[in-house]
């Protein structure tokens, strides 16, 4: 129905002037109070003391730090979770096999565990006192209270999101075009590079960008295995957290704002991405020959 | 298809062994081995101290704020996530995609970040507790703060589960509902909200899942103090501090268990969501 339809439809058809009226305020109140709000506050607070405190708490060696830890944890456990994600869509998307769900669920488990227990499980497993400590002890390898095992935290709470977004739209799309490409003699890896990545790559940005947003932006976990090292193994939150608790408020929200400031982009490119996807999406749908050789398939 | 000709087809495409192999083996190394760790590291508790550590006074005053808190947060959510897909998908204003885009801020916002600024908009001197001062309600530091953060982190959920269904309601429905001699109230009561409710509760569910295990956003806000605003990953994160990894795990235990069954519960919710609608649109 589009809109004007809807203004001249009967009242039975829609609600009264009033009641739409109220809804819009309603949830745009809420909008306004709980993210907007919060939104200008943190660059409100950054930037209380003046630009030239603000750049200062950004040049900070301690802040640079932080930024280079982050990048690191970002940068190891976004590409391994994207081969993953992909690797993961291309067996339960194109193939049939048993206890399917339960693999589902199983790659879910990260997304509902607190982020707390993500990061006790591996102390459990590399700290002093867990599985492999005094092992590691002996060998002089430092996994919890150092950088590996806030790469491992960050991965952990990252896995699912390639593979989700990945695989109902793999799923969507068949495997008819891939099929088609194998009877006409293309190698498999000819099929995935210049078929099935064309067709999902707009996915495969959108989960990538969420995984990237999320890896930077952790602070449980990470936090669990990290041991606050200042300069060593303070990720950004991790920083934001330390000067927030030395008082230094300003200069925890200037922090603040660099990581507002990548959710903002992470939020563009998000709408960006989802308006390709579902452009692509509706018209993948219609190679009515590739479909016939599918079946011949 | 009779298992040769599936067996033949499953050979037309490339790589099945390959991929999910690989997948597994990284599931197994990154989830399933260390997750399984922390039962085995909690077998190792004797009853005696495991039942102390996760029926201790402290423990139970977290567990009924956490669950409480969440599930307020989450009704809350339920409530205004509705309104806020209703008015998504069915009107028009001025800066519509913004605001569409602007839900998602909950998922993009790091956590501490989301923790600090809601304490300091909710203190004494904060833009929104200098308001509510007089009128003699606290929230930083309080349990209020707590269900404030936790709704904070839950908005995008409900929304985004029910404005695709929304989106696809067929308006013909409506139609037979309003010559039938419906008001828009009755079809909206009785129509259209019991074809939502399945997304609804299905985001219900995930927001209150998220907000049990929430942290970041919690912790500045609730200053931690034990028995009145300590959440369960607050308590688990003290004995981790105080390198209590027994106890720290005992709890740990406990919430995985809440978790699992609350995955559980979603999966079904979900599975019902999935057939009603294709039994709605068949």
């Amino acid at each position: 129905m589009t809109s004007e339809e809807k203004v001249n439809a009967p009242h039975r058809l829609s609600e009264s002037p009033f009641v739409r009226r109220l809804l819009n305020v309603v949830a745009l109140a809420f909008i306004a109070l709980f993210l907007v709000l919060p939104l200008i506050s943190v660059f409100a607070e950054g930037l209380q003391l003046g630009l030239g405190f603000y750049f200062q708490s950004l040049r900070d060696p301690l802040t640079l730090s932080a930024i280079k830890l982050t990048s690191i944890a970002a940068g190891i456990s976004v590409p391994l979770n994207c081969v993953f994600g992909v690797c993961a869509a291309w067996a339960i998307a194109k193939f049939d096999f048993r206890g399917k769900s339960i693999l589902l669920t199983l790659m879910d488990l990260p997304f509902s565990i607190s982020p707390v227990i993500a990061g006790l499980i591996y102390v459990l497993v590399f700290g002093a006192q867990g599985w492999f400590g005094p092992w590691l002890i002996a060998h002089h390898i430092r996994i919890i209270f150092a950088v590996p095992g806030i790469v491992l935290a960050t991965i952990f709470v990252t896995l699912p999101f390639v593979a989700r977004e990945l695989i109902p739209l793999m799923q969507a799309q068949g495997r008819g075009e891939e099929e088609a490409a194998r009877v006409l003699g293309a190698s498999g890896w000819q099929t995935f590079w210049r078929v099935t990545l064309p067709n999902i790559k707009w996915g495969l940005l959108y989960g990538v960008i969420l995984c990237n947003a999320r890896a930077m932006g952790e602070f449980g976990a990470v936090s669990v295995v990290s041991g606050k090292i200042r300069g060593l193994t303070n990720t950004l939150p991790l920083h934001v957290e330390a000067l927030y608790d030395d008082y230094n408020f300003t200069g925890a929200f200037a922090v603040a704002s660099l990581l507002t400031f990548l959710a903002l982009v992470t939020l563009v490119l998000k709408t960006l991405a989802e308006f390709r996807n579902r452009e692509l999406r509706g018209t993948a749908f219609t190679p009515v020959p590739l479909g016939k050789m599918g079946k011949i398939a | 298809m009779s298992g040769k000709q599936r067996a033949k087809k499953l050979r037309v495409l490339p790589g099945f062994r390959l991929t999910l192999g690989y997948t597994l083996l990284y599931l197994s190394l990154i989830v399933i081995i260390p997750l399984a760790a922390t039962f085995v590291k909690s077998s190792e508790l004797s009853w005696a101290e495991f039942s102390q550590t996760v029926f201790s006074p402290q423990a139970l005053a977290a567990y009924r704020l956490s669950f409480g808190a969440s599930f307020f947060a989450a009704l809350v959510n339920l409530v205004f996530g509705l309104i806020v897909a209703w008015v998504l998908v069915r009107y028009n204003f001025f800066g519509k995609k913004i605001v569409d885009a602007l839900v998602d801020l909950p998922f993009a916002l790091p956590t501490a970040v989301a923790g600090i600024t809601l304490a300091t908009l909710y203190a004494p001197n904060g833009w929104i507790g200098e308001l509510l001062l007089p009128l003699g309600i606290k929230v930083s530091y309080t349990q209020l703060g707590v269900f404030v953060a936790l709704t904070f982190i839950g908005l995008p959920f409900v929304v985004r589960t029910v404005q695709p269904v929304l989106a696809d309601l067929d308006p013909e429905i409506e139609e037979a509902a309003a010559s039938l001699g419906a008001n828009r109230w009755q079809t909206f009561y009785r129509v259209i909200l019991p074809m939502l409710s399945p997304a609804a509760l299905t985001g219900f569910a995930l927001a209150f899942a998220r907000a049990l295990g929430e942290y970041g956003s919690v912790v500045f806000i609730s200053s931690n103090i034990p028995m009145k605003t300590q959440i369960v990953p607050l308590l688990i994160m003290n004995e981790v501090d105080s390198f209590q990894y027994a106890k720290a795990t005992a709890l740990a235990v406990v919430m995985l268990v809440i978790a699992f069954l609350l995955l559980f519960a979603i999966n079904l919710l979900q599975w019902w969501s999935n057939r009603h609608n294709a039994t709605e649109f068949a």
